[in-house]
């Protein structure tokens, strides 16, 4: 399809304006001292950390957003309408605000975390906490992302399955979830490259320390009160290793977007 | 072999059916779009829960509203075959064969399944496509092979959704082919939905007609087709349908005063219901109401021309009890000459012997005693 | 035809872009200076503002309360500004190393840290060391901000080492996570404890002395209201300033 010539100015704008600030912090890098900042014992430590609880918040977001995509796929109705609106919570809060939310639900003094904190289980401050706050933020990502791809696919496969005499467990397995594959995969990127970037809510629920909470975007805040150098130059590390993420994993599934 | 019994009554569908098929039988299912065939394949597969109904294969019963008893679909031993093929897109055509054998009924280790899947991608004709992918394959081979792997299943009963309507003549004709073999050969029940008449003629027992969501007529496939006694029926077996009473000596009054004599069949019980059913080849058309002594003339509009093989059939507005118009096959020429076209003031004429009358049918689609 | 329709998109832009500049201009142009000053002078500043308006009728003041370094950091890219007020030293020494201030800046006040507790201070502490007893859960501030390097001093010179399960960015995130129960205790601010009120007990450091936080306050080089700018910074150095900051707990210069 050819389109209009004009349309191509407003998108030049759009990609520029994406553009031009990530040109400016990686112009702005003292590349002399690039590997020294960014290779300090802080600084690698919060990398480390930053990758382990990405990873393992997108492994919660799997495990519980896949069910509720299908769920929400396959159902209509007032129920269902209303969870999709909750869902979107968390895209449309400040995410220091969904700390805050999930303090009072998790915190020491929270709607469950009372009952957690009596029975010895303590979550504010850990690295349980960054877990968790990552995957509030994310969850609705791949929720999303997942809802899609399983309303295009339809139930019409799962039918034939029963038909042939599969029960609905192997129906799962067999036929629903490996149509979703390309969904799931581009909904686990969006959701690793958001919990990876997870900044507000991180720091109001779960705190900042070294090694237990301080993830990469936490180290790069703090780093910029003394040392803006290294602030830039692991801002620049923490775009490398999301582009990595995003074009080595995700973006051929991101651009086809289709089934097959 | 196993029978099919099936009563259904699902509301807000305005379906109310019953029908058997019986043992190593196939019944084919006719009806406008919207009649409820589709709705009674749903509720033999379990796919649909009637209001009221019982759904019995062989020994088992599979549904029954009184009850409370519903088996899952996937516990049904009911093979599907829709228009389309739904071939899963990610398993190659002899995984795919192999699916019901690895995963559904019948479960065996993966290369005995393999095996079967391999004999029955051999019975219909696809054996040679076993290693490709569903997107690589065109319409008839991948109902072709849609149909290996419903069979691989070893279903009791058959279900067809139009399965060729989706085809091009060739593959159509090829995948008719295959079915009447594996039919055949297998002597499993089936019911088959279509719109076509070679189908019907090539691959059915029994015919059952539904109309707005009722079992109108249900004989042998001879009978229907011969001596149609719904509307539907008519129109699908070619023929020309007037409803009415019978009168004595096969007369037939309709119930806007119009009066047909014909030849009446044996079983025509005077006062009752009855159809009169006679060919278009064996309309005349006049354009002035015609002298002299034929009976059987009627006053018609001309709502359509259409070709019939070599000659034009000329079929006029719907009878005023809302039937389909009646049919008149002429030559071309004639069209010509008599300066034929839709909104004309034509007059319609048949001899009485071209004309049987027969008794109309009963709800439940058989002929009353 | 296609490229003509791409010219109005162009001037609706330029337009846009009239419209931004033309607002923040238009302030500039009364009788208003800009204070660039630090978060915990906020309410004692916002007062000063006000008496600060009184004593010149035309005048008026705008704040722009941030961290003190996120203020040098954007006075150094460009903002304008007339009076800069961090919160300690360093940063004002960054301010000048960047050619931003008029003359010589002014000591105002003064800060010391404080142990805030939930009100009633259930886990009985009463001293710097008693933040390491085992069961209390302590938040500071991180050492790269002002209030952590005093925190990090006041060790130095009790001998204890803290294990803070928390290091904040913020003396707000501190007092917040002591206000919202989530710590037993946090090292802020006598100005922060004495602002939260009944929410927090306070428990006094006898070694705060160790650790002395020094305000000082300038007249930046570009300042449009440079006469005004001054004005202000007499005004906060003078008997009614010096009240105000004295009330909000800070220390003498």
């Amino acid at each position: 399809m050819t389109l209009p010539r004009w349309i191509y100015l407003p998108a030049a704008v759009g990609a520029l304006f994406v553009v031009v600030p990530l040109v400016a912090v990686v112009a702005k890098v003292d590349w002399p001292q690039f590997w020294t900042l960014i290779g300090s014992e802080s600084s690698r430590t919060a990398l480390v950390l930053s990758l382990k609880t990405a990873t393992a918040s997108t492994l919660l977001c799997v495990v519980f957003g896949v069910p509720l995509a299908l769920v929400l796929a396959r159902n209509d109705g007032r129920a269902v309408r209303l969870m999709r609106s909750l869902l979107l919570l968390p895209l449309v809060l400040p995410p220091v605000v969904g700390g805050i939310a999930l303090l009072y639900a998790f915190g020491r003094l929270g709607l469950i975390g009372q009952y957690l904190d009596a029975a010895g289980i303590r979550i504010a401050f850990t690295t349980t906490a960054v877990v968790l706050a990552q995957t509030f933020v994310s969850l609705p990502f791949l929720v999303i992302a997942m809802e899609g791809a399983a309303r295009t696919a339809g139930s019409d496969y799962d039918v034939v399955a029963a038909t042939l005499g599969a029960r609905p467990t192997t129906v799962w397995w067999r036929v629903s979830l490996p149509l979703l594959a390309p969904g799931l995969a581009s909904g686990a990127v969006l959701a690793f490259a958001r919990s990876l970037g997870e900044f507000g809510a991180t720091l109001t629920f779960a705190g900042s320390r070294e090694g237990v909470t301080r993830t990469l975007p936490l180290e790069i805040y703090l780093q910029r009160e003394t040392d803006a150098d290294a602030a830039v130059a692991l801002s620049v590390l923490l775009v490398a290793v999301a582009a990595v993420v995003v074009f080595g994993l995700g973006a051929r599934r991101l651009r086809s977007g289709s089934m097959t | 072999m196993t029978d099919l019994h099936l009563r259904a009554v699902v509301e807000r569908r305005g379906v109310d059916v019953e029908f058997d098929v019986a043992a190593g039988e196939v019944l084919a299912l006719l009806g406008p779009n919207g009649a409820g065939k589709t709705t009674a394949l749903h509720v033999i597969a379990g796919l649909l829960r009637p209001d009221r109904g019982v759904v019995r294969l062989g020994e088992r019963v599979l549904t029954d509203t009184d009850a409370g008893v519903f088996v899952a679909t996937h516990a049904r031993r009911v093979g599907l075959l829709l228009q389309e093929a739904l071939l899963f897109p990610h398993l190659s055509v002899a995984a795919n064969v192999a699916f019901a054998p690895r995963s559904g009924h019948g479960k065996r280790p993966r290369r005995e399944a393999r095996a079967a899947a391999a004999r029955w991608l051999a019975q219909v004709d696809a054996a040679d496509l076993a290693d490709r992918k569903p997107r690589e394959l065109s319409g008839g081979q991948a109902q072709r092979v849609a149909l290996a792997r419903a069979l691989a299943a070893e279903p009791l009963v058959l279900l067809l959704d139009e399965p060729l309507t989706g085809l091009d003549v060739n593959a159509a004709t090829a995948m008719r082919k295959v079915l009447r073999d594996t039919l055949t050969r297998d002597g499993r029940s089936a019911v088959l939905i279509t719109h076509d008449l070679v189908d019907v003629l090539t691959l059915a027992d029994r015919v059952a007609i539904l109309e707005a969501g009722r079992v109108v007529e249900c004989g042998t496939t001879a009978a229907v087709l011969a001596a149609p006694r719904s509307h539907f029926g008519a129109r699908f077996a070619g023929v020309n349908l007037v409803s009415g009473t019978a009168g004595p000596d096969g007369t037939l009054t309709t119930e806007w005063g119009a009066s047909w004599h014909g030849t009446a069949a044996a079983d025509v019980v005077a006062g009752r219901p009855a159809v009169a059913v006679f060919r278009p080849s064996a309309v005349a058309v006049y354009r002035d109401k015609p002298h002299g002594s034929p009976r059987n003339t009627v006053e018609l509009v001309v709502a359509e021309l259409d070709t019939s093989g070599a000659a034009i059939r000329v079929r006029s507005d719907r009878q005023p009890d809302g039937a389909p118009g009646l049919a008149a096959d002429i030559t071309a020429e004639s069209v010509a000459e008599l300066g034929l076209a839709p909104g004309e003031r034509v007059y319609f004429s048949v001899k009485a012997q071209e004309i049987s009358v027969h008794p109309a049918v009963t709800a439940r689609g058989e002929a009353p005693t | 035809m296609p490229k003509s329709s791409s010219l109005p998109l162009a001037l609706a832009a330029v337009l846009l872009l009239g419209l931004v500049g033309c607002s923040s201009s238009q302030e500039e142009s009364q009788n208003t200076i800009t204070v660039f000053a630090a978060a915990s002078l906020k309410d004692s500043f916002t007062e000063i503002g006000e008496r600060f308006k009184t004593d010149n009728p035309d005048a008026s003041v705008e704040f722009n309360f941030a961290g003190s370094s996120d203020l040098v950091t954007q006075l150094v890219q460009g903002a304008g500004a007339d009076v800069f007020a961090p919160a300690d030293t360093n940063n004002m020494v960054k301010a000048e190393q960047a050619d931003l201030v008029d003359g010589e800046p002014v000591n105002f006040a003064s800060n010391v840290l404080t142990i805030v507790t939930a009100p009633g201070n259930p886990k009985q502490i009463a001293s710097f060391a008693d933040l390491t007893k085992p069961d209390v859960s302590v938040v500071v501030c991180a050492a790269q901000v002002p209030c952590g390097s005093a925190t990090e001093k006041i060790e130095a010179a009790t001998g204890t080492q803290l294990n803070p399960v928390s290091e904040e960015s913020s003396v707000t995130d501190v007092l917040n996570k002591v206000t919202s129960g989530q710590a037993d205790a946090g090292v802020v601010y006598v100005t922060d404890a004495r602002a939260a009120g009944d929410d927090v007990a306070a428990v006094e450091i006898a070694e705060s002395g160790a650790a002395v936080n020094t305000y000082p306050i300038a007249v930046l080089k570009d300042a449009p209201q440079k006469d005004l700018a001054k004005k202000f910074v007499e005004t906060v150095t003078g008997e009614y300033g010096q009240k105000v900051l004295s009330e909000a707990g800070f220390g003498k210069p």
